[in-house]
């Protein structure tokens, strides 16, 4: 044997930061304040979604004695709404649809994008070309049009409205991660795959996959925003999966016309969580991006 | 927003017609291409969809009657294939039908709000579009200083907000609880009269597009003009001592604006989308507060009408776009 | 040293991480005459380039100058204000950087960025004054003057067009210095060949001192008279060409002399073994002390200083004196044996075509690689030497003729041949950096053909993954490591333990080694030599580097516009080529010999 021994000598500085580089990803991010906030914002809007409801002092329909846009009282600690019902407590039951369908669809959106970008790159022949024209159909929709269209035509619920948002999410992510693809199916390590002979899903799934995930996290959170803002849109434009029930951006919609009275509650409160929610998924999602550029950098000085 | 700053553009880098013309010539037709299957969409979502449109439309309570008559003006009685082709011969030669609400051809009762849209998108454009480069390219210039860390900072908690929250804060500020009446918080232009004699009722609606978009392009802008500064030919650049200011104006922006032309296109698209709720907020009257109103009554001509429009909107953006990018990148002039 | 007519004089010059103060660069001092050329020489990370740029008062991000002088004329370059520095730039002292692709400006004409050069610094009164000097500089270059070629944009010109240009525009103000980083890196050797000698002359002909910054040893020798050895960013060594080549006074040096590639006499390649340290790892005493043969404890004890050992020689080594009087004993035959070739091929390429969307870049080749052979294929960039590799491992399927394994034809897609032939051959590729999922461990990339190929147990796949590793020289310990973790020559030897880890009969290697610094190439090639002998494997080594082949094949097959031009034993081609192109392959590929000569 050789009396070559090329064993590190030295470890290289950045070989720790890389390591794994997607948990690496969330570990930098989560160092950096932007994203501290941002989790603690996310962490307490889904609080107010998940135990708002066992908290709320009225039930959201309730009618309990006070007249439409009664000023902040003992009874109502932020007033009436347009017709009575206890601000507060609509409040607090507003949140978990929009979160659930957010999440649902952001969800939908990633897999089915993930699945379409992953499929486009690797293939890079005609069918590439078919996929992404597909998705530029979907993309020569604004989001909210698409949705507007579909809505006005079967009527306003949950399963269409998640539909709608996770699939004109789908072409947006597909780009991404075709983009962030296209450069690690060229690499070597894919050929050397494609020499051994692997099956093309298992090339994909344990070769190229792994290889875009901190893109895919990026993306997730910035996905998540615009979900999250959608369907507040939505339901603030008067299409509520379910215009009696209680729901942040629908409560916007109704009470807008008590903003110039005292009686503004109805609109700040839900206007409140809806943007703090926007902001610190944002901010989780920046740091994020902070986070990946970082690796990518440590990577490239290499 | 949208995020597809992939910086290509979709289609057509490796063309085989050769010349500016030829590419622009391809483009079109595969955006026809694009258009001809949207409106398979649009027509697919609005008017096939299982079950019947017209009692949709008119709710549980319908009479026979009425539910006929309906069935009729939308030519449902017909094969799929017949109605849609009496769509589309329609969509070619103008004749959108007629508002089931407003009771007109969709054409003029489109027509004046269709000017106040474009009025709208033309202000926030012309606005938007100099300060997102502007603040994009001086926090690159600065970057890590106080400038890019608060523009960084700003930028992204207003690109996280939806535009409805926007709108709704500032009419808060501006027009009741802190300036109470300073600006109108409600924008009653009425279809017919000329929008650009009222500017006052449209500094808001113009303010919360601007707030929408500007943020999310400065963000690209600052990226791309750093990935040029610290690029080898701006190093280069600064080493044969050309001064500083020609470093940025003749070096660094031409190479930092053609990635930014494709992000400003998908946001002129996306004020138009983004009209749509920002119409609504200040009840301005436009194509979107239209199709906001055509979608809660269910007036699925103008439903079709608006889907087809917004879509070309993209389609003819999308190709400037990659134009422009073509025009200001000589490498990819030449390869044409 | 610093005689009163060098044209610039650098004094212990000092550059650090900015915020955590280790030194990038320490101790850089030497000078160079006008007319003067002075080598500098480093591997990859030693500091070199950011020394270059530290001439010019330049950092890149992330770096700081803290110390020392650098003075040209009267002018002191570090005590300059921004506009002073800006104006001596390009000027007094200018820049040639590796890469022109990317250091010219993609969305400006040629012309206009070769006058922008001239506007800044105001030379030149009128337009026409300009670009009649202009049309001076591209005749200087060889380059057509014609205003239609000055409206190019750089994509449109070649490789070695774009860095003349580069040089054009560095000798447009007629500076005092100039400073190449690596100018050559990344051409063909032809080319090479040229942009040397215009470098040559123009600092001849305009009594320019130049900074020739690089990596390979040879092209240094051929160019400069004096050359100078970077190691962990500290000069370890100053001399004459040949003197350096010769009788080396510091151990560093002579390894890294012992590592190049003879392309006369064939002799084993001697890599050697651990890597440099980085910044803010550098020990206390001589950098070098952890990978010397002959290190003392007192080696350790403190950086030790340059000690002049004759008059225009110093080397930064306790034991300069001993280590000059050394006789090099490895210079002895090399150890790449020419056994007789087996009499059938064990892989036989008949009339093989290959192409891209129609555009044939293989023409009809026919080769045979015999059991225990190990056949080097030549050629420069473009020569079509990859494709054919591609096309032989089923990686490139645009191809005709036929290619057989043990006398039977392979189908052109690796995933349409048998388990079996995929098994039987084996590719190694170009650069280590990308042919490792980042993502995946060591033991997993390994391991990967042995589940694959199926046949053996969980416990049995372990053992075998762990006898590779030491095969290649590598710890069971870094079966668990990830491939960010380890250096470059570290990395090929994992992608030669994947390789042969299922037992091919045949193994491509395309480029292993262009990736890698000088001296671990030369370990790699001793490694792969050995595994081929020991294994009986028929090999198939692509390169560039003609001087290389001599080091590992027994035959040579010299390739050009995608025909094989020439065929034959490795010393019979080297020695008496036949061939045009061999010959002028080999005169223009530059080595130590004719460095010294």
């Amino acid at each position: 044997m050789s009396t070559l021994t090329d064993a590190g000598v030295t470890p290289e500085p950045e070989a720790a930061v890389s390591r794994r580089p997607a948990g690496a990803m969330m570990r930098t991010a989560l160092r950096l304040w932007r994203t501290r906030i941002g989790v603690a914002l996310v962490a307490l809007l889904v609080l107010v979604a998940i135990l708002g409801p066992a908290i709320a002092p009225h039930g959201p329909s309730e009618y309990f004695g006070l007249a439409p846009n009664a000023p902040p009282s003992g009874k109502a600690y932020f007033g009436t709404d347009y017709i009575g019902q206890d601000v507060w407590s609509r409040f607090l039951d507003g949140g978990r649809e929009i979160l659930v369908m957010a999440v649902l669809a952001t969800a939908l959106g990633l897999v089915l994008g993930t699945a379409v970008g992953l499929t486009a790159a690797y293939a890079r022949n005609i069918l590439d070309d078919v996929l992404m024209r597909a998705m530029d159909v979907i993309l020569a929709f604004p989001q909210i049009m698409l949705a507007l269209v579909v809505v006005a035509t079967v009527g306003a619920s949950e399963t269409l409205i998640v539909l709608a948002v996770g699939l004109t999410t789908m072409p947006r992510v597909a780009r991404i991660i075709r983009g962030a693809a296209q450069a690690i199916v060229e690499r070597d390590f894919v050929a050397a795959a494609e020499a051994l002979g692997l099956p093309r899903i298992r090339i994909l799934m344990r070769e190229v996959l792994p290889n875009v995930l901190s893109p895919l996290l990026v993306e997730a959170n910035l996905r998540l925003t615009y979900s999250i803002g959608l369907i507040a849109s939505l339901a603030f434009l008067g299409l509520a999966p379910n215009p009696n029930g209680a729901d942040w951006g629908l409560m916007i919609q109704q009470n807008r016309v008590a903003l110039g009275t005292d009686q503004p509650w109805g609109v700040l409160l839900p206007m409140i969580a809806i943007a703090l929610l926007t902001i610190g998924t944002g901010l989780v999602g920046d740091g994020f991006a902070r986070a990946a550029a970082g690796i990518d950098r440590g990577r490239g000085a290499e | 927003m949208d995020s597809a700053q992939s910086g290509s553009p979709s289609a057509g880098f490796h063309p085989r017609l050769g010349g500016l013309a030829g590419f622009i010539v391809r483009r079109l037709l595969l955006g026809l291409l694009v258009l001809a299957i949207v409106s398979v969409v649009v027509f697919a979502a609005t008017q096939a969809l299982p079950g019947d449109p017209a009692r949709a439309i008119l709710g549980r309570s319908a009479t026979p009657d009425s539910l006929k008559a309906l069935r009729e003006q939308l030519n449902l009685n017909r094969p799929v294939l017949t109605q849609y082709g009496d769509w589309v011969k329609g969509l070619v030669t103008g004749n959108l039908g007629t508002s089931l609400a407003a009771r007109e051809p969709v054409s003029t009762y489109l027509h004046d709000r269709l000017v106040n849209s474009a009025f709208l998108v033309f202000l926030s454009a012309i606005i938007s579009i100099p300060l997102s480069i502007a603040i994009g390219a001086y926090a690159a210039l600065k970057r890590d200083r106080l400038f890019d860390s608060s523009a960084s900072i700003l930028t992204l908690l207003l690109a996280a907000l939806p535009e409805f929250v926007v709108g709704v804060t500032l009419v808060v500020l501006f027009a009741t609880t802190i300036f109470p009446h300073l600006l109108p918080g409600v924008s009653n232009i009425a279809p017919g009269t000329e929008p650009w004699t009222q500017l006052k009722e449209m500094i808001l609606p113009t303010l919360t597009l601007v707030i929408a978009v500007t943020p999310y392009v400065a963000r690209i802008m600052r990226a791309s003009m750093i990935e040029v500064l610290e690029s080898e030919y701006v190093e280069m650049a600064r080493l044969k001592g050309v001064p500083e200011r020609e470093v940025v104006v003749r070096h660094a922006l031409p190479n930092a604006l053609g990635p930014t032309f494709q992000v400003i296109a998908i946001n002129l698209a996306y004020l138009a989308g983004g009209v749509i709720v920002v119409e609504y907020v200040f009840n301005y009257a436009g194509i979107g507060g239209a199709l906001q109103n055509a979608v809660i009554t269910r007036d699925l001509p103008v439903v079709q009408a608006l889907a087809m429009l917004i879509a070309a909107v993209y389609v003819v953006l999308n190709l400037l776009a990659d134009v422009a990018t073509i025009l200001v990148t000589p490498r990819l002039r030449t390869r044409l | 040293m610093s005689a009163p007519e060098a044209a610039i004089v650098v004094d212990d010059l000092r550059v650090v991480v900015a915020g955590t103060g280790h030194d990038i660069v320490d101790e850089v001092s030497f000078a160079i005459a006008p007319g003067e050329v002075l080598g500098l020489v480093g591997e990859s990370g030693s500091g070199k380039t950011t020394a270059a740029l530290a001439l010019l008062g330049h950092t890149r991000r992330g770096a700081r100058i803290t110390g020392g002088s650098v003075r040209i004329g009267d002018q002191q370059v570090l005590e300059l204000s921004r506009d002073q520095s800006r104006r001596l730039r390009g000027r007094v002292i200018s820049y040639v950087p590796q890469d022109p692709a990317s250091a010219l400006n993609p969305a400006l004409r040629i012309g206009t960025q070769l006058t922008e050069a001239l506007e800044v610094h105001g030379i030149g009164g009128s337009g026409d004054e300009r670009r009649a000097r202009v049309a001076e500089m591209m005749r200087e270059v060889a380059l057509p003057d014609d205003p239609a070629y000055l409206r190019r944009y750089p994509h449109e010109l070649s490789g070695g067009q774009q860095q003349r240009v580069g040089l054009a525009m560095a000798f447009a103000c007629r500076p005092r210095v100039i400073v190449l980083d690596e100018p050559t890196t990344g051409l063909d050797v032809t080319t090479q060949a040229h942009v040397l000698g215009t470098v040559r002359e123009l600092a001849a002909a305009h009594r320019v001192a130049a900074l020739y910054v690089s990596h390979d040893l040879a092209v240094v020798g051929s160019l400069a008279a004096r050359v100078a050895v970077m190691y962990a960013g500290r000069i370890v060594e100053l001399a004459p060409a040949d003197e350096l080549f010769q009788a080396a006074a510091h151990p560093y040096t002579r390894r890294l002399v012992a590592a190049v590639p003879h392309l006369e006499g064939r002799r084993d390649l001697v890599g050697i073994p651990g890597r440099a340290p980085s910044p803010g790892q550098r020990p206390g005493g001589c950098s070098f002390a952890l990978r010397c043969t002959m290190v003392q404890e007192e080696c350790t004890l403190a950086m030790p200083d340059l000690r002049v050992v004759s008059e225009a020689h110093s080397a930064r080594c306790l034991f300069a004196e001993q280590v000059r009087a050394l006789v090099d004993e490895r210079r002895g035959p090399a150890g790449v044996v020419a056994e007789p070739a087996a009499a059938d091929s064990v892989l036989a390429l008949n009339g093989v075509n290959a192409g891209y969307m129609g555009l044939t870049v293989v023409h009809d080749v026919n080769l045979g690689v015999a059991p225990r052979e190990c056949l080097a294929l030549v050629g420069e960039s473009g020569s079509g030497k990859t494709t054919l590799a591609r096309a032989i491992v089923g990686l490139h399927r645009e191809r005709s003729g036929e290619i057989l394994l043990k006398g039977r034809p392979l189908a052109r897609a690796a995933r349409s041949r048998p388990r079996d032939v995929r098994r039987s051959i084996q590719y190694v590729f170009q650069n280590p950096y990308g042919s490792l999922n980042p993502r995946r461990t060591v033991g997993q990339i390994v391991r990967q053909p042995l589940e694959l190929f199926g046949g053996r147990s969980g416990r049995e796949i372990d053992r075998r993954v762990d006898e590779m590793l030491a095969r290649v020289s590598l710890t069971a310990a870094y079966a668990s490591q990830y491939p960010d973790q380890l250096s470059g020559g570290e990395r090929q030897r994992v992608a030669i333990a994947r390789a042969l880890v299922c037992n091919p009969e045949v193994l491509v290697c395309d480029e292993v080694t262009s990736a890698l610094d000088v001296s671990v190439q030369a370990a790699i090639v001793e490694l792969l030599g050995e595994l081929q002998r020991d294994l009986g494997l028929a090999m198939l080594f692509v390169t560039h580097n003609l001087p290389l082949v001599r080091s590992i094949a027994q035959r040579v097959a010299v390739m050009s516009s995608g025909r094989i031009v020439e065929l034959g034993p490795v010393d019979r081609v080297l020695q008496e080529p036949a061939d045009d192109y061999t010959r002028r392959l080999l005169a223009d590929t530059p080595s130590l010999e004719t460095a010294t000569a």
